[in-house]
This record gives C-alpha cells, sequence and structure tokens, in this order.
C-alpha cells in the first residue's frame, strides 16, 4: 500500500455574508500519498480553495471545516497559527494560481529569490546569488541574470510561474500544492516544469497536489484525478482512464475541447444537470 | 484582396542593456475574410504583432499595411473603424464601474453613431447576451460573460478586421466552446477577418485557415492548418509545438 502523506476527511470551506452562507467546498475526502493528484473542474468549482484549506490559507470571514486533515497522522486543524507557519514553509509548499500575487511587486526578483533561499539555509549573499542563479536556470529561464536585475511586473505570466515554482523548492517541501502551475506557460515550457515536478516525485519522494483547469494535461501528467463541480468531487478515476470517464459533466468538459485530430464546425456546448451538484461528494481516498 | 500585409515588422522595448527586441523581421499576410492564426511560445512576441498594429507599441520599424494602406506611427480614428482588438484578460479590459451599456454606449459615441441605443441593443444580441444584462456591471458577469461584453465593444464600430487576442485562455473549455462558435458565427455573419493568438494549437486548428508560428520574435514557419493537422509541419519547432499538443 502507497504510504498516505495526507489525509482530508469531510473538508467544507464556507464564506458567510449578509445572504447567508456560501459553501465553496462541501465535504471532500481524499488521501495523497507520494503520487501526482490532480483537481479538476470548471472555475468556482472550488479547487483553489481545497488546496488552500489544506494550508489553512483562507482569509476571514471565510471558514474551514474537517474531520481532519492529517499530514502524516497529526491534524493541521490542532496546530497554532505559529506552527502552521512552519507547516508552510517547510513542509508544504504552494504555488498559487497567480504568480504576480505571490510576489513582492517593489522588490527585485534577485533579491526574493535569495532572502528565500537564506531564510532556509545559512548560505552567504554570494553564495545564495550563484544558488539562486542555478535555481532559475533549473526552471529553464534564459536569461537569469537579467531576470535577477527585473522587477515581477516586467515578466510575462509564464516567467512569474517558474520563479514561483523555483522558490517554492527551496526548502525541499514534502507536499507542493501547484494551483494552475503551468497554465500561463506555452507547450514546450509546460513539459520542462512538469518534468521538474515529475522528478521531484519520483526521486525525493514528494507528494504532489496539481491543480488545473486542462484535463488533457491531467490526464498525461498526473496518476490520480479528481474532478470537481460546485465544492464537491463528482468522480474519481485514474489519469490514464480520464478520457473513458463516466460522469456527464467531466464527459461535457471533454467533449467541448477541439481537437487537431478530429476538426468539427461546432464545438459541443455544455448542457449541465442540477443533479450534478446535488449528488453527495465521491471520497478520493485511497 | 489582402486585408492585412506585414513586412519586415520589428517591435523593440526598452533601451541599453534592458533592451528587448520582441519582434523580429516578421512579415506575413491576410486575405480579406481569413482567419489567420499567430502560435508560439510565451513571449515569443505574439500579443506584441498584435499591439503593434493597433498602435499600442509605439517601437517599431517595417511596413504594416491594412486594406491596401500603409499605417504609421499614429493611428487616426478612423483606423479603429477597421481594426479593433479582443484581450486575453476580459477582467482587466473592462472598467469595474461601467455599466455594459456605458461600455457599449461610449464606444459607439466615440466611434460617430447616432442611433446608440438600438445598436446596443443589436450588440448585445449579436454576442448572445441579451438585455437583461444591459445594466449590469462587470463584477455581475462570469468570465464568458464578459468576453461577450468585450467582443461586443470591439463589434460596435462594426469593423472588418478583429485582432484577438488569447481570446479564451481565461475561461473555462466549457465557456471557450461557446466564445469559440460565437467567434465563428460572428466571422461569417459579419464579414470579419480574423487575425487569432493563441498558445493552443487545438484552438487555432479549429478557427484558422492558415497560421504563423512564432519563436523567440520571430516567425519560423507560416502554413496551411490542413497541413497542420497532417502533422507535416516542416520547421522542428512547430513540429515540437505540434507533438506537444497531441
Ligand atoms: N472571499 C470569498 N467570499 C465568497 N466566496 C468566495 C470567496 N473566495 C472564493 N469564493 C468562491 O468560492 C468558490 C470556489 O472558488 P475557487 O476554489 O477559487 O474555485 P476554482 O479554483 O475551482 O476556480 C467560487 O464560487 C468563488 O466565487
Ligand atoms: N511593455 C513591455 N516592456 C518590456 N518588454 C515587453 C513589454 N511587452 C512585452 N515585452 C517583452 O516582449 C516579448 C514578447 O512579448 P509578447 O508579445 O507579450 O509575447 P507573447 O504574446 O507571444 O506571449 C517578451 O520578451 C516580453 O517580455
Ligand atoms: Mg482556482
Ligand atoms: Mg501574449
Amino acid at each position: 500500500m502507497m504510504s498516505v502523506l495526507l489525509d482530508v476527511e469531510n473538508l467544507w470551506v464556507k464564506f458567510p455574508s449578509r445572504h447567508g452562507v456560501f459553501d465553496a467546498v462541501r465535504g471532500v475526502s481524499f488521501t495523497l500519498g507520494r503520487e501526482r493528484l490532480g483537481i479538476v473542474g470548471e472555475s468556482g468549482s472550488g479547487k483553489s480553495m481545497t488546496g488552500r484549506a489544506i494550508l489553512r490559507l483562507i482569509r476571514p470571514p471565510g471558514i474551514v471545516e474537517a474531520d481532519h486533515i492529517n499530514l502524516e497522522g497529526v491534524n493541521l486543524l490542532d496546530k497554532t497559527e505559529k506552527e502552521m507557519r512552519d507547516v508552510r514553509g517547510q513542509r508544504i509548499s504552494m504555488v498559487m494560481q497567480d504568480p504576480k500575487f505571490s510576489l513582492n511587486p517593489v522588490m527585485t526578483i534577485g533579491d526574493q529569490i535569495i532572502e528565500a533561499y537564506r531564510l532556509h539555509s545559512k548560505a552567504s549573499k554570494a553564495e545564495a546569488y550563484k544558488k539562486s542563479l542555478e535555481m532559475l536556470e533549473a526552471v529553464s529561464i534564459r536569461d537569469p541574470e537579467r531576470v535577477m536585475r527585473a522587477y515581477p511586473h516586467e515578466m510575462s505570466g509564464g516567467m512569474g510561474q517558474r520563479i514561483m515554482i523555483a522558490m517554492m523548492l527551496i526548502p525541499n517541501p514534502q507536499i507542493l500544492i501547484a494551483d494552475e502551475p503551468t497554465s500561463a506557460l506555452d507547450v514546450s515550457v509546460q513539459r520542462q516544469v512538469l518534468d521538474i515536478m515529475d522528478k521531484l516525485v519520483k526521486d525525493r519522494g514528494m507528494g504532489l497536489i496539481f491543480i488545473s483547469h486542462d484535463l488533457n494535461l491531467v490526464a498525461d501528467f498526473c496518476d490520480r484525478v479528481l474532478i470537481m463541480y460546485a465544492g464537491r468531487i463528482v468522480e474519481v478515476c485514474d489519469a490514464e482512464k480520464l478520457h473513458a470517464a463516466k460522469h456527464p459533466y467531466t464527459r461535457g468538459l471533454l467533449n467541448s475541447l477541439p481537437r487537431l485530430d478530429a476538426p468539427r464546425d461546432r464545438l459541443e456546448v455544455l448542457q449541465r444537470d442540477p443533479a450534478w451538484s446535488e449528488a453527495p461528494s465521491v471520497s478520493g481516498r485511497v | 484582396m489582402k486585408m492585412l500585409e506585414v513586412q519586415d515588422l520589428n517591435v523593440w522595448f526598452g533601451g541599453g542593456r534592458d533592451r528587448v527586441d520582441a519582434v523580429k523581421h516578421a512579415s506575413f499576410d491576410v486575405a480579406q475574410g481569413e482567419s489567420f492564426g499567430l502560435v508560439g511560445e510565451s513571449g515569443s512576441g505574439k500579443s506584441t504583432i498584435l499591439r503593434a498594429i493597433t498602435g499600442l507599441a509605439p517601437d517599431w520599424s517595417g511596413k504594416i499595411m491594412v486594406e491596401g494602406q500603409a499605417i504609421g506611427h499614429k493611428r487616426p480614428r478612423t483606423f479603429f473603424k477597421t481594426v479593433q482588438m479582443v484581450f486575453q484578460d476580459p477582467y482587466a479590459s473592462l472598467h469595474p464601474r461601467h455599466s455594459v451599456d456605458q461600455v457599449l454606449g461610449e464606444t459607439l459615441q466615440l466611434h460617430g453613431f447616432k442611433d446608440i441605443d438600438a445598436r446596443v441593443v443589436k450588440l448585445l444580441d449579436d454576442v448572445g447576451l441579451g438585455q437583461k444584462f444591459r445594466f449590469r456591471y462587470p463584477h455581475q458577469l462570469s468570465g464568458g460573460q464578459r468576453q461577450r461584453v468585450a467582443i461586443a465593444r470591439a463589434l460596435a464600430p462594426e469593423p472588418d478586421l478583429l485582432l484577438l487576442d488569447e481570446p479564451t485562455s481565461a475561461l473555462d473549455v466549457s465557456v471557450q466552446a461557446e466564445i469559440l462558435n460565437l467567434l465563428a458565427d460572428l466571422r461569417t455573419e459579419h464579414n470579419l477577418t480574423y487575425v487569432m493568438v493563441s498558445h493552443d494549437l487545438s484552438v487555432v486548428g479549429h478557427m484558422c485557415d492558415r497560421l504563423a508560428v512564432m519563436k523567440d520574435g520571430e516567425i519560423v514557419e507560416v502554413l496551411d492548418v490542413d497541413v497542420l493537422r497532417h502533422l507535416n509541419a516542416e520547421h522542428p519547432y512547430s513540429r515540437q509545438l505540434l507533438e506537444a499538443s497531441l
């Protein structure tokens, strides 16, 4: 049996407001081993909130509730905020969907990577600079010296995302939660970033939660996939069997994609069924 | 007739050691009524080509001709009655405090139309939104609805050429399908010419007749979508893109 790194049971994310409570995530359960676990679904289906809830990064008034969120048997919900900061810094890293918001806009990229690096090692400034260049090269940034001098707004989305990945890998985390990490990247660079993450799973036994709206990519890259709709998991399958998925929602998403090898005049449009959001969440536990 | 001709276009940003040559010696042309794709990795200069055409990238050299007329560095207002652009991010491209009615009304006014009311109604119908969206604000719209408003705004001056910069990249595939269907219908109904940027080869394959493949600011290959479908791209980089998208 694959060892379980993370065990999430009955996770809810709630946003109270004057008009009542909005449930962004509704009773989701899954486990993560040393594997690549994909979470797919349309925007608003609760993918990011699921990822953030694990790290208790839901901003008030949002509330996280769960029977447990166990990291190697220890419930993260019982930890103090200070203990959670260590978890976030050392054990679980998250690459956010929009890298521009995660980087400090008034600090050069170089200074940010160097600072992140020196937080985790006692390296000298010169050493840290050298390491930072290496890290940028590792995520296929072509002109690392120019990038070190640049500010986040001068970077394309793809560059920003690769810089974020480089920074997240500095502490050597056990779990990486990557929220749409390659959505802004072109296919060739996407491949390189995926290879970097793949290597971390294989070589270091890292667990990866790979959040994406790209079904083909997840089918290709992940081991297992959770398909989310309206805050719930509607289907769980092996990634290689995603194209044979059964749920009409998953099928509808797959069929709406244009295909080079199968040209059509019109693309199929998803017909939503209210029953999809009423059915109880499917368990993603192994 | 040629709708658009681009010859030996160079576009750059900044100067000194931080100068970026974003587009280098790009040449292509697009026939009237054609749908032409621009693909390539992020940073390869696709958006910059569109921005140079619309006057949003000031430093350029070479020749840009629209409907047979060379355009200079200043675009007269009449230029935008011929050429309009739709941007990737429907969140950023609409003013947060302007209602749909204001967005479309002001655009129509700017272009000297008189029957604004009737035109707003027609535009909303054309993009499949209908009248119930007329007085909404951007935050009351989904991503797909916002992109429909952005398309309606681009259609307002009755342009002949639409420059589409990743119009569906920020959208869900289910919404992408709706917007691509809409764009295909609009092209037929309004006899439009498209230049469409995408990083997604299958989207360009679906929407376009021909495409240019860009890498590091240069066009490395111009080919027919049919050739692409039969996996016959010549340039190694095009082949790499193709393999990655199958
Ligand atoms: N601060 C908030 N207040 C209320 N609702 C929110 C807030 N943040 C997110 N949501 C809602 O939670 C739902 C899930 O969001 P999210 O997890 O970001 O979706 P995804 O990542 O799948 O696109 C969405 O409907 C979103 O509008
Ligand atoms: N305003 C700008 N200032 C400096 N460099 C820019 C600017 N806009 C684009 N660039 C650079 O020009 C190159 C091409 O960018 P762009 O045309 O946006 O690429 P694409 O649309 O193919 O992703 C990139 O290297 C980008 O960083
Ligand atoms: Mg998200
Ligand atoms: Mg672009």
